[in-house]
């Protein structure tokens, strides 16, 4: 049973009030920040412990804040990403649902350590009732003094805005997000200049995951030292995963960094299992746009060590026979799911969510998303794969932002590893409409590796 | 600034992009650019044909970039090398944006105004594959007339953008952007609202394709027909020179254009009186033959020219063109 820092409180009644929160202990770091600590030494502590950014990049949340622009006399801002869009992925939701006093008082600590007068949490448009409870949670916390002038008499002043997003996946993308919010159309900027040195309005400017400033909460409260204590390795502390797909228990649940995937998927702590007594097929272990596995590549490594669920051991193997951590949204197959209709499914997202600015992304994404659904269809043909396969090798890595590599990786690591059922689909294309491919050899043992010559 | 592109130093000034600096060089090894504009601020990047490989990222800090650059957005860093034609990665690279390009597109040249002076025609045939490996129907869109002087063609549209940022900065306000997203999204002047402008003509001339044609021309010749011939007027639009090109067929001028030049990119923006209404000699101080690029379809049949020397059996020739040779074998 692993420590619980963002969700300790979560069953409590009444924690998305102010009265509530603040009598669990909630806004004591915003005291401790703005009565004893120096902002630099606010990133300091968040450096200390080896956070790492939760949208999906996994990036250090610490470095991030030391390599922000100070220049004179120039506004910075903190802007929260809580345009959460990724299939699979619904933890942000969730927390901004159930406990949104978590966010605001981390958005506080974060400004004052970066000294944002202002911040903003970008909300993606579909969450309305995320935004009106973000509002009122605001408002709340503003009567009680934390927000505003002069915050508990420290002369720090901040104004925090929550601004809807128009429902786009891209605006995600931190750069579209920046676009966005400054109401011009999403389209991803291109780098550099990184946001850390010209970013909203051109302003210096920090943009993180709602997770990741969450975290910085319990943080400050106990030290950055304890929290690395948590977790393993480069991956500290406590993660968010949203299980979905075919488990028993589907939900948000907070592990400790490190946790073996086999605990993870079967303990009746967390999933309890796959849904029905079904044996497991696949896993894309960090959202949509993450490489999928076979079951037998997910338990364990190429080595053949178990694998946890952190950051270094998810991207074991690397893109041959690991996967990433990315934003936590887990979705677990069965052995009746169809693997090729999924890639479709998200292969049509992918195309769907495409700005249109760079060619690669724009016309690629809608080429695989058609071969795709011709191949779910039964019309495909044997040389489909290798068109595939070659397409996504010609988005990724040449597109403005990450949202070709994030269309590109899941074709691609669905073939590579589930070619069978994909070939299957076009020998037997009247039978692949009906019947499912099932499990196949996607759950057996993988063979030894052979010993290193 | 020292840069090196495929094997060439080059000294540039600090803030040059990648792809200047191999302009300044010239030759086969500057890349091609399909929404760069020199003119327009903040356009490029979106294209990706000009991608190249950073193999060495600087004298202070030697790291290859670890993912092909876009060049046109990318400036140079003293000591840096670049791969662009020697560099398979690149080439293959950019084969794939090709192949994504005309995936959409029509390939209706033989019907098109812009055949002839159109980047993307030249792109395809320089670095496209003969066949296309795409077995789904094609984006269409309705053409739409953008004012009387002006049609949009949405079908061939490549989304290069610079034609919006014509609209932001040459014209005075901006009636003209794009609606959509990803494969869907199209150039609109929203509920076709006319572009009613001084220099709206100028988005005819940076369109790479032939998305956004001239009303006055739309069939009336092909480019290769006609002859181009520097001319001037004394334009009374403070901001136009009329400094233009102007397109001949027998004694008829058939078309007015700004002066652009090899890479495509016009000297100066024009107003759309010198551009549409201008169209007798009598209104036109004439300079003299146009030069076009001996590649060009447009120079064909018009003007006596050398042929170019046998480079491949001219010993002295060979010595001089040492490097491109190797560089060609290379590939």
């Amino acid at each position: 049973m692993g420590r619980k820092l963002l969700l300790e409180h979560i069953n409590v009644p009444g924690i998305n009030t102010f009265d509530v929160y603040r009598s669990k202990g909630g806004y004591a770091s915003v005291e401790k920040a703005l009565k004893t600590m120096s902002s630099d030494d606010v990133v300091e502590e968040v450096k200390k412990s080896g956070l790492r950014g939760r949208g999906g990049a996994g990036f250090p949340t610490g470095m991030k804040w030391s390599f922000l622009a100070k220049p004179e006399g120039v506004a910075r801002y903190l802007v929260c990403n809580a345009d959460e869009s990724e299939p699979g992925t619904f933890k942000d939701r969730y927390l901004m649902t159930y406990i949104p006093h978590l966010l605001i008082e981390g958005m506080i600590v974060g400004s004052y350590a970066l000294g944002a007068k202002t911040s903003f949490i970008y909300v993606r448009g579909e969450m309305m009732p995320q935004i009106r409870i973000l509002e009122k949670a605001i408002a709340e916390a503003k009567a009680a003094g934390f927000l505003g002038k002069n915050i508990l008499g420290s002369g720090y002043d901040l104004e925090l805005y929550v601004q809807p997003g128009g429902g786009a996946y891209i605006c995600g993308e931190e750069t579209a997000l920046l676009e966005s919010l400054e109401g011009k159309r999403g389209n991803p900027r291109i780098k550099p200049p990184f946001p850390a040195i010209a970013g909203l309005y051109g302003c210096p400017t920090v943009v993180n995951n709602v997770e990741s400033i969450a975290a910085v909460v319990p943080i400050i409260n106990e030290g950055g030292e304890e929290y690395a204590k948590l977790g393993i390795g480069r991956s500290t502390g406590t993660k968010l995963i949203s299980a979905g797909g075919n488990v028993a228990k589907p939900g948000v649940y907070e592990i400790d960094l490190g946790l073996p995937v086999e605990e993870f998927l079967y303990s009746d702590e967390y999933c309890g299992g796959i849904a029905n007594g079904k044996r497991l097929k696949a896993v894309v272990a960090g959202g949509s746009s993450v490489p999928i596995l076979p079951a037998n590549l997910f338990m364990k490594t190429i080595n053949g060590e178990p694998r946890l669920m952190s950051y270094e051991s998810l991207s074991d193997g690397g893109f041959v026979s690991g996967s990433m951590m990315g934003s936590g949204g887990f979705i677990a197959f069965d052995e009746d799911q169809c693997i090729v209709r999924n890639t479709w499914n998200f292969a049509r997202f992918y195309h769907h969510e495409s700005c249109g600015q760079c060619s690669p992304c724009r016309e690629g994404t809608g080429w695989m998303e058609k071969v795709l659904h011709r191949l779910e269809n039964g019309h495909g043909s044997m040389s489909d794969m290798d068109l595939l396969v070659d397409v996504s090798k010609k988005i990724e890595g040449n597109t403005i932002c990450p949202l070709g590599d994030a269309a590109a990786w899941p074709v691609a690591s669905a073939i590579r590893h589930f070619r069978d059922e994909f070939e299957w689909h076009v020998t037997h294309s009247s039978e692949a409409t009906s019947r499912n491919y099932g499990i196949a050899h996607y759950a057996d043992p993988l063979p030894k590796p052979e010993p290193a010559a | 600034m020292k840069v090196t592109i495929d094997g060439i130093a080059v000294e540039v000034p600090d803030g040059t992009s990648i792809l200047n600096a191999a302009r300044i060089i010239g030759g086969d090894i500057v890349p091609p650019a399909m929404c760069y504009y020199s003119k327009l601020a903040g356009s490029g990047g979106k294209c990706r044909t000009c991608l190249v490989k950073v193999s060495k990222g600087s004298e202070k800090d030697p790291r290859p970039m670890p993912k092909l650059v876009a060049s046109c957005r990318t400036n140079v860093m003293d000591g840096m090398e670049v791969q662009n034609i020697t560099s398979p990665e690149v080439i293959e690279a950019r084969k794939g944006v090709v192949e994504m390009l005309l995936i959409n597109h029509p390939l209706d040249c033989p019907i098109c105004d812009q055949a002839g002076e159109c980047q993307l025609q030249d792109l395809g045939f320089e670095h496209g594959a003969v066949k296309t490996r795409y077995e789904f129907d094609r984006r269409t869109f309705n053409r739409i007339d953008i004012g009387d002087k002006i049609q949009l063609h949405m079908t061939r549209c490549i989304l290069c953008y610079r034609c919006v940022y014509v609209a932001d900065q040459i014209t005075d306000h901006r009636i003209h952007g794009i609606l959509n997203r990803g494969d869907h999204s199209e150039i609109s002047t929203y509920i076709q609202a006319a572009v009613d402008n001084d220099f709206s003509g100028n988005v005819i001339d940076v369109c790479p394709v032939g998305a956004l044609t001239d009303r006055t021309f739309r069939f009336k010749n092909r480019v290769w027909f006609t002859k181009p011939v520097e001319a001037h007027r004394d334009c009374d639009h403070e901001k136009c020179n009329g400094k233009v090109t102007l397109w001949y067929k027998g004694e008829d001028v058939l078309r007015v254009t700004a002066r652009k030049d090899v890479y495509g990119e016009v000297e100066d923006f024009i107003c759309n009186t010198c551009r549409f209404d201008k169209k007798k000699t009598a209104d036109w101080v004439i300079e003299g033959p146009r030069k076009v690029s001996h590649h060009s379809v447009i120079s064909s049949n018009h003007y006596d020219f050398v042929p170019l020397p046998v480079v491949k059996t001219n010993p002295v020739l060979k010595e001089a063109n040492k490097e491109q040779f190797e560089r060609e074998t290379r590939l």
